[in-house]
Parts: C-alpha cells; sequence; structure tokens
C-alpha cells in the first residue's frame, strides 16, 4: 500500500502547482496598514512657495488623498489629469515627492498642472516605507481621523476616479 | 518579448528610466562605524527583501529603494533598536512579504516542521530495508 | 534557408522518435508475452538502435544549424532578432543560441537523443528486452520535448520584415560562463533522463537486479559529475558577476538545479549497492524516477513564468502548461508504474543498521530530506500566493532547515567508508572513527580560542569538514597505494572534494570582511588584511561597451603591490550599466573589489571585501567532479576487464 504513497504525493504536489498556476499571483506588493492609522511623519517643504506635510495634517475630521509621486516618474505625469479632475471634485491632494529636486518639481507641475495643497520633500524615501508604499506613484484615501482606507497602486486612470470620490463620500 | 531576462540587476543597476538620479541615502552604501553593530545591521539586511527587485535582499541590490531600506535599518541599529523589532516594523508596513525567514505563524508552521516530519517519515520507510535482528 | 532546413531536422527527428516509441513498445510488448524472438519481433528489435541513433544525429544538425543562423547574425529568424546582436564578440553570438528559451530548449533535445544514440551504440550487457524498453522509454521523452519545441516553442520561427539588427543579448549573460554553465547543466539533467528510462526499461521489463545496475551506473556518474560542473561553475559565475559577493542565494533556479544534484548523488551510491550487492533494489529505482521528476519540475519552474526569480526566463503560462502536461505523463506514469511492478521484483538482500549499507540508506535518507526541505521552501510561496498570501522564504530558512541535515549528513559520509559491508560492529566503528573526532575536536577547540566569534553552523562546518577530510582518507590507510583501485580513489577524492568545500563554505561565512566606503582618490581603505587605495579613474572602452574603470592598488602589510581594476560597464544594445567585479585571488583568499557611484563631491562608491579561503568552495566542487570521473573510469575499466577474462573463458571453453 505504501507503494502507492510516492505517487499520491506527486499527484498532491501536481494539484497544487496547477492551482499556483491558474491562479497566477498578483506581484504587486501592498501596504500592510490599510485599516489602520497613518503613521506619524513631518516632511519639510520641496517648493518655496507650497507647505511641507505632516501627518497631523489628516486628522482634521476632513478625508484627504495621500499622494505619492515624483517628478522622474513617468507614470506621474500620465496620472496628473486625473489628480487635476479630483481637486476640481473638491478633493485635497497632499503630495509628497520622492527624492525630487525643486528645479524638477517645478518643470513637473508646470507641465501637467499642479492639484497639491502642500508637497513634502522625501530625499530618503522615509514616508514611503513608514505607511507601506513600494514605489511611485501610489495614493492613499485617508479618512479624516487618520485612518488609512484605501491604496491605490500606480497611476490614477480615468476609471478609477469614481470609485475614489465614492469611497471618500461614503467616509464623511 | 522573450529573452533572457535577468532584469532584477537591470533595474537595479540604474537604468535611464525609473531613476531620480540624486545621490543615494546617507548610510545606504557606508558601513556603521561601530561593528558589532554594522554586523548586526548586515545580518539583519540579508534577511530583508528588496520589494522592487526580483528575488533579492536589500543587502545585496543596488535599487534606490533598497539602499533607503538599507540606510532606514543602519539609523535605527545605531540608535540603538534591536533587529527584530525594526523587521517587526517593517513587516507591519509590507506583510510576511519582506522578510525571506518565515515568522512561525499557523500558515507557515507546515514549512517549519517540513524537516522533522520528512526524517521521521524517511526513518519509518527505511525501517523494511533492515533485516530482523535476531534475539 | 538554414532555418527552415534545422527545422526539418527536427521534424525528422520527432518522427524517427515516434517510431522508435512504437517500434521498442511492439516489440517489448512481444517478447514479454513470451513470444518467439525471431522473424518479425528481431526485425522490429533490431531497427530500434539504428533508429535511435539518426535521431540524435538529426537533433544535432538541427542544434548546429541553428548556431549557424546565430553567429551568422540572420536577423529573419524570430529568435535572433530577440536575442541577438551583429556587434556581439563570436563566442557570445555562439552561446546566446542557447541563452534563450527556445535555444536551451533544442540544445536539452539535442542531448537527450544524442545521449539515447550513445546507449544504443555502447550498451551491450543489458539483456535485450531491458534495454529495447530503455530506448523507448527514451523516445517517450524526446517525444514530448519535440512536440512542446515544434508546436509551442519553435526555434526557427521567422519574422518578416527582418529588423536591420537585433535586441542584443542581456550584457550580464556576455560572459564565458554563458558558453559552459548551461550546456554543462544540460548534460547533467538528460544523463539523467537516461537513468530514468534505465529505470522504467528495467521495470517494464520486471530486470532490477545487479546487471540493470551495472548497465544505468556510468550513465548516473556522467550525468552526476556534469550537474557537479554546472552547479559549481553557475555558483563562482554568479559569484563574480553580480558584485556583492555571494555565491549562493537559494533562489528558486538555482534550488531548481540542485534538487536533481541531491537526488542523483543519492542514486549514484544506490547503484552502487545494487550493482555490488544485489541491495536497496526499490530505493535506487525510486531514486532515478525521483531524480529525472526533479530535473522536470525544474524546468517547468524555470519556464514557466511561476517564479520570481533573477535567473526565470520570461516566458508565458501556456507554454508551464504543456511542460506540466508532459510531467504528468512522465513522472506519473512512471510513478504508476512503479507501483504496479516493484512489489512482483524478488527483494533484494537485507543487511544490519550498523553496516555500510545502513550507511548509504542513511545517505539516502538525509539527501532526500534535504531534497524535501529545498523543494517545500521552493514551492510554497507560490503555493501561499495562489491562496492569497504573500510571503517569502530565502537563505533564512534553507539554512536554517536544510544546514543541520546536511552537517548529519556530513557525519554519515565519515563513517560509511568506514563500514563493512553488511554487517558490522558500533563500538569497532567508535574506534575506526578516533583520527576523524580527534580532528573534530581539535579544530573545534582552535575555531572557538583563536576565530573570535563565529557563529554555530559555520563552526561546527570548519569543525566537520576537518572529520570529514581525515575520515575520507581513511581507507586508504595500509594499503598499497598503488593497488587501490581507481574507484575507490574516485570516493576519496569525492568525500575530500565535499570536505574542501564546506570548509570554504563556513570560512567564507565565519570569516569575512567587508568594508563598504565613499573614497576619495589617494585615501586608503582597509579591509581585512589590506589596504586599498583608489588611484584614479578612467574611461575604458570594449567591442560592444564602454566603461569607467577603478584604479585600485592593494597591499598586504609589506607585500607586493596587486593592481584591481574594477569597472562600472555601459553597454547600448539593450541600454544596461553593470558592474564588473575585480578579484584578486591569493593563497588564502580573495579580495573582491567593485565600483560604484560617483556622489558628485569627488567620491565614489567602492565595496570591497576580503573573503579567506573562499576559493576552497569551487575547488571542493572541481574536486567532487574529478573523484566521480575517476570513479567512472574505474568502473568502466574493471568491467571491460571482466568482460575480456569471461570472454577468454568462453573462448577456451
Amino acid at each position: 500500500m505504501r507503494l502507492w504513497l510516492p505517487l499520491a504525493v506527486f499527484v498532491a504536489m501536481l494539484v497544487i502547482i496547477a492551482v499556483a498556476l491558474y491562479r497566477p499571483a498578483d506581484r504587486t506588493v501592498y501596504s500592510a496598514m490599510v485599516g489602520k492609522r497613518l503613521p506619524d511623519f513631518t516632511v519639510p517643504a520641496l517648493l518655496p512657495g507650497k507647505p511641507g506635510l505632516a501627518s497631523v495634517a489628516f486628522a482634521d475630521g476632513k478625508p484627504k488623498l495621500l499622494n505619492i509621486f515624483a517628478s522622474w516618474c513617468v507614470p506621474c505625469a500620465a496620472e496628473a489629469p486625473q489628480l487635476m479632475t479630483l481637486k476640481a471634485a473638491g478633493v485635497p491632494i497632499e503630495g509628497v515627492a520622492i527624492r525630487d529636486t525643486p528645479e524638477a518639481m517645478h518643470d513637473f507641475l508646470a507641465r501637467g498642472g499642479d492639484p497639491y495643497v502642500a508637497i513634502g520633500d522625501d530625499k530618503t524615501s522615509a514616508v514611503q516605507l513608514a505607511i507601506g508604499s513600494s514605489g511611485v506613484p501610489e495614493s492613499f484615501l485617508i479618512a479624516g481621523d487618520g485612518t488609512i482606507l484605501l491604496q491605490h497602486v500606480g497611476d490614477i486612470r480615468s476609471d478609477d476616479v469614481p470609485a475614489i470620490l465614492a469611497k471618500l463620500k461614503a467616509s464623511k | 518579448m522573450r529573452r533572457v531576462v535577468l532584469s532584477a540587476l537591470l533595474l537595479a543597476a540604474t537604468p535611464a528610466f525609473a531613476n531620480s538620479n540624486l545621490p543615494p541615502a546617507p548610510l545606504a552604501n557606508t558601513q556603521l562605524s561601530n561593528p558589532a553593530q554594522e554586523a548586526k545591521a548586515q545580518a539583519l539586511m540579508v534577511t530583508l527583501r528588496c520589494l522592487v527587485c526580483q528575488g533579492q535582499s536589500i543587502a545585496d541590490s543596488d535599487a534606490e529603494m533598497a539602499g533607503d531600506m538599507r540606510a532606514l535599518v543602519r539609523e535605527r541599529i545605531r540608535a540603538g533598536e534591536q533587529p527584530a523589532a525594526i523587521r517587526d516594523w517593517l513587516v507591519a508596513r509590507y506583510g510576511d512579504y519582506v522578510t525571506y525567514d518565515p515568522p512561525f505563524r499557523l500558515l507557515t508552521a507546515p514549512l517549519w516542521i517540513a524537516p522533522l516530519v520528512l526524517i521521521g517519515f524517511g526513518v519509518w520507510f527505511a525501517r523494511g530495508s533492515f533485516r530482523r535482528r535476531r534475539g | 534557408m538554414t532555418a527552415e532546413a534545422g527545422l526539418a531536422a527536427l521534424w525528422f527527428a520527432a518522427t524517427l522518435a515516434a517510431m522508435q516509441l512504437a517500434l521498442a513498445a511492439l516489440g517489448v510488448r512481444r517478447l514479454l508475452a513470451a513470444q518467439e524472438g525471431r522473424g518479425l519481433t528481431a526485425d522490429l528489435l533490431g531497427a530500434v538502435r539504428p533508429i535511435a541513433i539518426v535521431q540524435g544525429a538529426l537533433a544535432a544538425v538541427a542544434m548546429a544549424l541553428l548556431i549557424a543562423v546565430f553567429v551568422r547574425s540572420d536577423m529573419s529568424v524570430l529568435l535572433v532578432a530577440e536575442n541577438s546582436h551583429s556587434e556581439k564578440p563570436l563566442l557570445y553570438k555562439f552561446a546566446g543560441a542557447w541563452g534563450n528559451h527556445e535555444g536551451s530548449m533544442l540544445l536539452w533535445v539535442t542531448i537527450l537523443g544524442l545521449a539515447g544514440g550513445a546507449v544504443a551504440i555502447f550498451e551491450r550487457t543489458l539483456p535485450r528486452v531491458t534495454l529495447i524498453a530503455t530506448l523507448g522509454a527514451q523516445a517517450a521523452i524526446a517525444l514530448g520535448f519535440y512536440a512542446f519545441l515544434l508546436f509551442v516553442s519553435n526555434p526557427f520561427a521567422r519574422i518578416d520584415p527582418a529588423p536591420l539588427d537585433g535586441q542584443g543579448l542581456n550584457p550580464l549573460l556576455q560572459d564565458p560562463g554563458l558558453a559552459f554553465h548551461p550546456p554543462t547543466l544540460y548534460i547533467g539533467y538528460v544523463g539523467i533522463s537516461v537513468a530514468f528510462s534505465f529505470a522504467v526499461g528495467a521495470l517494464i521489463a520486471r530486470d532490477v537486479g545487479p546487471a540493470f545496475a551495472r548497465a544505468m551506473r556510468p550513465w548516473v556518474l556522467g550525468a552526476w559529475i556534469f550537474l557537479t560542473l554546472g552547479i559549481t561553475a553557475g555558483s563562482y559565475w554568479a559569484y563574480y558577476e553580480l558584485g556583492w559577493g555571494g555565491w549562493w542565494f537559494w533562489d528558486p533556479v538555482e534550488n531548481a538545479s540542485l534538487m536533481p544534484w541531491l537526488a542523483a548523488t543519492a542514486l549514484l551510491h544506490s547503484v552502487t549497492v545494487l550493482a555490488t550487492r544485489d541491495g536497496l533494489r526499490a530505493w535506487t529505482v525510486m531514486l532515478a524516477v525521483v531524480a529525472f521528476s526533479m530535473s522536470m519540475i525544474g524546468t517547468f519552474l524555470v519556464r514557466s513564468g511561476i517564479l520570481t526569480s533573477v535567473h526565470a526566463f520570461a516566458v508565458d503560462p501556456s507554454r508551464g502548461t504543456f511542460i506540466l502536461a508532459l510531467l504528468v505523463l512522465y513522472i506519473g506514469g512512471a510513478l504508476a508504474l512503479f507501483a504496479a511492478r516493484i512489489g512482483t521484483v524478488r527483494a533484494g538482500n537485507t543487511f544490519d543498521p550498523v553496516s555500510r549499507e545502513g550507511a548509504l540508506v542513511a545517505n539516502n535518507l538525509l539527501l532526500s530530506v534535504i531534497l524535501g526541505v529545498v523543494l517545500i521552501g521552493t514551492l510554497y510561496p507560490i503555493v501561499a500566493a495562489g491562496f492569497g498570501v504573500q510571503l517569502s522564504v530565502g537563505p533564512p530558512f534553507f539554512d536554517k532547515a536544510a544546514g543541520p541535515v546536511a552537517l548529519l549528513l556530513v557525519v554519515a559520509m565519515a563513517a560509511g567508508p568506514l563500514l563493512r559491508w553488511r554487517r558490522d560492529d558500533a563500538r569497532v566503528l567508535v574506534v575506526r572513527m578516533a583520527p576523524p573526532i580527534a580532528a573534530f575536536g581539535v579544530v573545534l577547540v582552535a575555531v572557538l580560542l583563536l576565530g573570535g566569534g563565529v557563529a554555530l553552523l559555520p563552526l561546527l562546518g570548519i569543525a566537520l569538514a576537518a572529520a570529514l577530510a581525515v575520515a575520507s582518507v581513511a581507507p586508504l590507510w595500509g594499503r598499497n597505494l598503488l593497488r587501490v583501485p581507481l574507484f575507490t580513489w574516485g570516493m576519496v577524492v569525492a568525500h575530500l572534494g565535499i570536505a574542501v568545500s564546506l570548509a570554504g563554505m563556513a570560512s567564507e561565512s565565519a570569516f569575512t570582511r567587508a568594508t563598504l566606503v565613499a573614497a576619495r582618490v589617494g585615501e586608503p581603505q582597509r579591509v581585512g588584511p589590506y589596504t586599498v587605495t583608489l588611484d584614479g579613474i578612467a574611461p575604458t572602452i570594449g567591442p560592444n561597451w564602454s566603461a569607467l574603470e577603478a584604479h585600485l592598488s592593494a597591499r598586504r602589510g609589506s607585500g607586493t603591490v596587486i593592481q584591481l581594476r574594477p569597472q562600472s560597464r555601459f553597454f547600448t544594445s539593450p541600454v544596461t550599466v553593470t558592474s564588473e567585479s575585480a578579484i584578486a585571488t591569493v593563497l588564502d583568499g580573495q579580495l573582491y573589489t567593485v565600483l560604484g557611484q560617483a556622489d558628485g563631491q569627488g567620491r565614489v562608491q567602492l565595496r570591497l571585501w576580503w573573503k579567506p579561503f573562499v576559493t576552497l568552495i569551487w575547488l571542493g566542487g572541481a574536486l567532487v567532479a574529478i573523484g566521480g570521473a575517476l570513479s567512472l573510469i574505474g568502473r568502466l575499466r574493471r568491467e571491460r576487464r571482466a568482460r575480456r577474462r569471461t570472454g577468454d573463458e568462453e573462448a577456451w571453453a
């Protein structure tokens, strides 16, 4: 009887591999902080005319969008129109620029528009690491009490906008 | 495109498109002055996974984010934090994916118990090969 | 025309494989049904050998034509356009033929065909029915891969219109390692498939005994030698190419090559027991099936896109499905055959637990445990991801789970050759083991006292390496060295190689010193016993790259100055930056230097390592392969002598 064991083990392994193969794993690394409180952070201002950013700004009762981006990031330029749309719809957008310079940021904003209330200067990815973000662009919807409601990895496309607006309204 | 993709190192080795061109964080590529602390930091860094590479630890990667993670580890070790606490901090943010040393949970118990189970099973299986000892 | 000729050769080879399978199946069926071995049956059987030989030759022709197309940089062939470039050095045009999925698959099939042909030419001692069953199994395997190539991964597909030039070969692969590492590994994998075919043939013919083991042994040894060389070469290539001083990452693709090696090691020990003592029948057959299964699973893992790895080929899941189907067919079939037939094979001889056979069973067991641990560790993240859980399993797990078992195995390796066959006394064994145990103790204490804080696993590793080194030469004591059989020398050298390699691994782990620094020109930096000074950075140029080269002078105390030139290279097709490390090898270790980025303030990043005795790792690997070769030659010579003797007797009788 035990002679059939190797075949049984093999079949079991095969089933497992087949399942894994046909349910392709999403290789995106998601933040484990969704649903938790936004960690404390403070980042200085990047541009002279725009304030820096601190986590306390997210606990004032109004839900906001935290956008992690950079001027050297190509998809960030692609999502600029969507961010402008969200700004027009009344969503406060706070930006954290990863490893950026004032000159490059200035050009970036001139090209795509400026939807940001504040832009923080994060030269060491400190904010990224603190909230579990692993690339740019990523956007986090933060509730009025500072809880992270949702993480959007990658650039915001035009068909993502309604979902974000709905989630925002639901959290008010 | 079907070609052999060793793209982790390509991504890691500063390609032209997804790079800030800023210098790395101060402690990303510099060792701590205290050798014991540096050894602790290094031991931790080889067990932390680079999140933007294809299967490398942050100690073995040229990616910018890996450099920032190295800087984070070194800063915290210098400030006296324990490696386990730093790892837990990162796991709280990225899940078990970020550590190459899977913590012993219900989900990973089969993994860690496997060697013992296999040895036990093998001994049972091999008993049939031996002749019966007389008296 | 060349590409079409290659494709035609491939189709012909596939057709012949189908014929080979059909004829072998028919012939064996008739023989086993105890029909006459003459007439139609003889014709059927007689045809199988030549067909196998021609099939192998045709596959080789197809491979040669693919290489020709690459060397000529024929951009109208899709594979060349995607993977090659006219400015590439000739060596990489040549080796680039197998530096991609389709080409490497064709290489696999070619070696498979040639090996089948070699079995057909050289195998004379096996009973006819077993041999034909073996060639039939070989054809069955080949057929699956031919189908894979012809229907899903055609290497000769054309592209129209042909681009002006190709996309180039990944610069990390533009290294002599590419010419050496894949072919040696593939010869290993394919050699194991021959052992698998023998095992299947033996099961079908119900002929699992010493004769079958003696026929299979050279193939197992040969495959194992190449696997050892391939893995050793791959490890060294990764070490000097990737620029961080590591030599093994428990990367899924590395594991995919290690698992067949572990099974093949167990198999080669088992097959000798079967050949000389008629024991371990079930183990031997099972291990042959497992070894081939592992090499197929490895192929599957690497090409299906299921893994995240630096090494993985970029492929799509449809290929994975095909290989999965082949996997089910071959391994499932073999395991079912095993379960159905092994019980009817007369049980081999039994033996005491304390005996050489007992030690070899322990060896099989421990190797299988390590194999299981590596397999589970490699598959676990994939399985977890399929259920929505993301986790990573890496060196910390493998070192902790497989390391101790490997050290236990080293103990078994030390004791095994000192035990007698069939039955031995544990107390007498301990007496025989006194020198190795003494070596263990002495080195352990020495390292504890002089080493300065070494972790447990490396500490045990060094001490056990010393014990194993003493134990592996023990079988030579008190014997006339000139009369020791060559295969005994093989065992001694191979086990010594493991000890040397283990010493290197433990030493590297325990005593490596690293200095990472932003250096200015003229500032001396210390690493280990060396003082390294950056003399300057200069641009330099190569055949298809340009680079910034650092000039480093390294000196140890008042010794001679060593010059090192690490580079940061820029390629244009494809656009990449790679770092070329500069390594200085001295008697007791290596100085490993890498150039990083400049920080814009007159300093440049330097990574310096002093790695004591690290070269022992690969030296040990080479010794293991040499030991295997000695064993192989020794066995072949002994068999030839035995055959000549019986031949003489028959002539006299």
